[in-house]
């Protein structure tokens, strides 16, 4: 090839470059934003703490753009390209409401309730498990994700909520937390058997106007913020913020609260557990005794 | 002689291939140039979000399992061993909208120019002669190859891949086709694989980010010594049952893979299209092990990234001999063994990740010799044996903006012969390529690449493994160089 050649061969590649880069630049003239973070606010100073980790917002803005930005979207606003299609809604950072927190309804989550978010994913929508992000890695996303709303410099996350210890399984505690979740109206919702079928079920929306379903306790799925006894214990003495499900830590007692959760891995009929077995043995000997839960079992189930 | 082959051509050494080197570096500068400036005024980097078709299924973008498509960061390689799952409610494939079909397809349209030097040629066109010696040059538009990808699960923890591939004239094979039984016992520890796949590679020669005729392959991974006639290669599919486990976050993984001695063949052949030689009776077998951990960086900072290490090794059989009918190959026998052995890294600094690989390479003299082992051994015949390895470099300007680096080098330690009058660097391979990817495109519903590479390697008197060479050497004891310069648009859908 002599060096006309090869000239030729250069500049017919460079306009093949600049026509593929125009013809592209054309499909997408709409967007105009270089900076997929544009609207960040300062993000320099803000930082987490978990667990003797320090996390950096700088350093998770970088990992947001890699793996957050596509749902929970470049202003953070849970607005992302693939929100659309996905169902529930991916988190609105900017309205700093969080479902799962150790902290009183109505207050902000410690830096630990975000990070144990982002490791566990929720199980029953498209938020996966990060666990394979390193804890350095997560910790400087929660930081990242306080820059979203100014609530997080105005305000102090609340006290997380002090879980005692859990007391003993018995038919007693379990007969009492059926009492309760008839008392309390749970039922209107979940269902009388957990099926999430209650009568307000079908009404329930989310705090954007979002439907939303009640927690099916049936399937044995695991719950959204986490599956132990004191997960499903902090779940109802905090509330979900953002959807129907309230804090009943005004209404509840400790120990009740213990009972309530006895009750409700009772409905978990497809999860083996060791509540649900001593509830089927006791259904057998007294189910007929036992009132319907519902709306003509006033008065208490049993 | 005519002006497409140059006598004697050696790129490096005279003046007009400074010229060429001058205006490669400057098409590639240009290239960048040309992507930044787009992606600076119009495209849609506010809105960017690899296989799009778990993309689609999950909503998540490319970046989320790629650090750039097709290889995969950690998140991706978690998803990966697990089946092709999220290990959420979302796996199975009930969840799915019934329009939704998990398929994509790959395919690079591109310019790009192949040179090779010392090659056998006619030296007046026509006299089939093969008298000359010459620089090969070839330029212009092209087509790689399609992949046509399904993959994802038939069932909670029942995952498959059906990957039908084709070369650029549409010659369509199976590349890769497997049934996965996932977390068996509940246990992420094991995993079982049936049919057509991947060696566990730590660095994936299937997911790597070259495409360029020369770049785009490790050539570690196909090097066999010169003369031998074992086809073996680390970087091919191979056809058999993977054992593979890992830890919940796989930082820790092995495999222990029992496959068929026949190069992934299938129809009992060395080949995955017609026309490939009979295969033995013998199995092979791969181990494989890494381990991952964090590297803290300096306190009060976050840390540099996840590292990892990890050591392979591939023990396999080649036959020497052939059961035959009136002279047709029927069946290989006579099998010899040989084995590879190496090590393998990938670490990262903040946006920069290294990847180094080392491997060691050992033949039975028969296979050397390529002679039957029912005969006694040619005249100074010996087992022949080669190390060698690359590091690759990537810095990630952004997850759309990355610049790719490699150098690799292969020797032959011990040639098959004592007596060879090649010299004992005969097959040597020297290596180094080039590239930078874009990729304004990024939604988890297609991906869109922007490539320009270059790239170089030098074989000592042997075809090289890369390249549009003539296919034979024209000075046996010379060196052969063999350049790319590339540029594709790589899309997925």
């Amino acid at each position: 090839m002599t060096l006309k050649k090869f000239a030729v061969t250069f500049a017919l590649g460079s306009m093949a470059l600049l026509t593929a880069g125009a013809t592209v630049s054309t499909a997408q003239s709409h967007v105009n934003s270089p900076d997929p973070l544009l609207g960040t606010p300062s993000v320099a100073t803000e930082t987490s703490n978990i667990d003797g980790i320090t996390g950096h917002a700088e350093s998770g803005k970088h990992l947001y753009r890699r793996f957050c930005i596509g749902c929970h979207g470049p202003d953070g606003n849970g607005q992302g390209m693939n929100a659309q299609w996905i169902d529930p809604k991916p988190r609105d950072f900017t309205e700093a409401t969080f479902k799962c927190r150790s902290t009183p309804t109505g207050t902000l989550p410690t830096d630990e309730d975000l990070y144990n978010a982002i490791t566990r994913g929720f199980v029953t929508t498209n938020m996966p498990s990060w666990r394979p992000l390193n804890p350095q890695q997560r910790a400087d996303l929660v930081a990242f994700i306080k820059t979203w709303s100014p609530r997080w410099a105005k305000e102090k996350p609340g006290a997380s909520l002090n879980i005692p210890p859990e007391t003993a399984i018995t038919i007693e505690s379990i007969l009492h937390g059926r009492e309760l979740f008839q008392k309390l109206e749970c039922w209107k919702c979940h269902g009388p058997e957990g099926h999430a079928d209650g009568p307000s079920a079908a009404t329930l929306t989310d705090s954007k106007g979002n439907p939303i379903l009640p927690f099916n306790f049936s399937t044995g799925e695991r719950f959204m913020c986490g599956d132990s006894n004191r997960d499903l214990y902090r779940i109802f003495m905090t509330g979900l913020d953002g959807s129907p499900m309230p804090s009943f830590a005004d209404v509840i007692q400790p120990n009740d609260a213990w009972d309530l959760v006895h009750f409700l891995r009772t409905l978990q009929v497809a999860l083996p557990n060791q509540e649900l077995t001593l509830w089927q043995t006791y259904k057998a000997a007294h189910g007929k005794d036992l009132k319907p839960i519902g709306p003509d079992s006033a008065g208490g189930a049993q | 002689m005519p002006t497409k082959f140059r006598e004697g051509a050696n790129p490096m050494n005279i003046k007009w291939s400074r010229w060429k080197t001058i205006l490669t570096c400057a098409f590639l500068v240009l290239a960048i140039v040309l992507c930044d400036a787009r992606a600076a005024s119009a495209l849609p980097a506010g809105k960017v979000i690899a296989l799009p078709m778990f993309a689609r299924k999950y909503g998540l973008p490319c970046s989320a399992c790629h650090t750039a498509w097709p290889e995969l960061n950690n998140f991706g390689q978690v998803f990966r061993d697990n089946g092709y799952q999220l290990m959420n409610d979302r796996d199975s494939p009930i969840w799915q909208n019934p329009s939704y079909f998990p398929i994509s397809f790959r395919i690079t349209p591109s310019w790009h120019r192949e040179t090779t030097t010392n090659q056998q040629v006619d030296s007046v066109p026509g006299n089939g002669l093969g008298d000359g010696i010459g620089t090969l040059t070839q330029a212009g538009f092209d087509l790689s190859g399609m992949d046509l990808w399904s993959g994802g699960t038939l069932y909670k923890n029942i995952s498959f891949i059906l990957l039908p591939s084709s070369d650029p004239t549409a010659v369509w094979h199976f590349e890769s086709a497997f049934i996965r039984f996932d977390n068996l016992w509940h246990s992420p520890w094991l995993n079982v694989k049936f049919g057509r796949f991947e060696l566990d590679n730590l660095i994936s020669e299937k997911r790597f980010l070259f495409l360029s005729a020369n770049g785009g392959l490790y050539q570690i991974y196909h090097f066999d010594n010169p003369g031998s006639s074992n086809n073996f290669g680390y970087g091919d599919n191979q056809i058999g049952v993977e054992l593979a486990g890992h830890s919940a976050n796989s930082y820790t993984r092995y495999s222990v893979s029992v496959l068929s001695s026949n190069e992934g063949g299938v129809n009992f052949t060395t080949d995955v299209v017609p026309g490939g030689t009979p295969s033995n009776r013998s199995y092979d077998v791969n181990l494989a092990f890494s381990q991952a951990f964090n590297a803290p960086g300096t306190p009060g900072e976050s840390g540099f990234g996840l590292e990892r290490v990890g050591a392979f090794a591939y023990i396999g059989q080649r036959p020497t001999n052939y059961e035959t009918e009136l002279g047709a190959q029927l069946v290989g026998i006579n099998n010899k063994p040989f084995f590879r052995i190496g090590f393998a890294g990938d670490l990262s600094y903040k946006n920069l990740e290294l990847m180094p690989l080392f491997i060691y390479g050992h033949d039975n003299p028969y296979l050397g010799a390529g002679v039957p082992s029912t005969a006694p051994l040619p005249p100074g015949a010996q087992a022949p044996t080669f190390y060698g390895g690359f590091l690759e470099a990537h810095y990630y300007f952004n997850p759309q903006n990355v610049a790719l680096a490699r150098f690799e080098q292969i020797n032959v330690g011990q040639q098959a012969f004592t007596n060879t009058s090649f010299g004992g660097s005969n097959g040597n391979i020297t290596a180094v390529s080039f590239g930078y990817r874009w990729y304004p495109i990024m939604f988890s519903r297609a991906g869109v690449a922007l490539d320009g590479e270059f790239s170089r390697v030098r074989t000592i008197g042997q075809e090289p493994e890369s390249g549009n060479g003539t296919g034979v050497v024209g000075n046996p004891t010379g060196a052969v160089w063999s350049n790319s310069i590339y540029f594709g648009i790589d899309f997925d859908f």
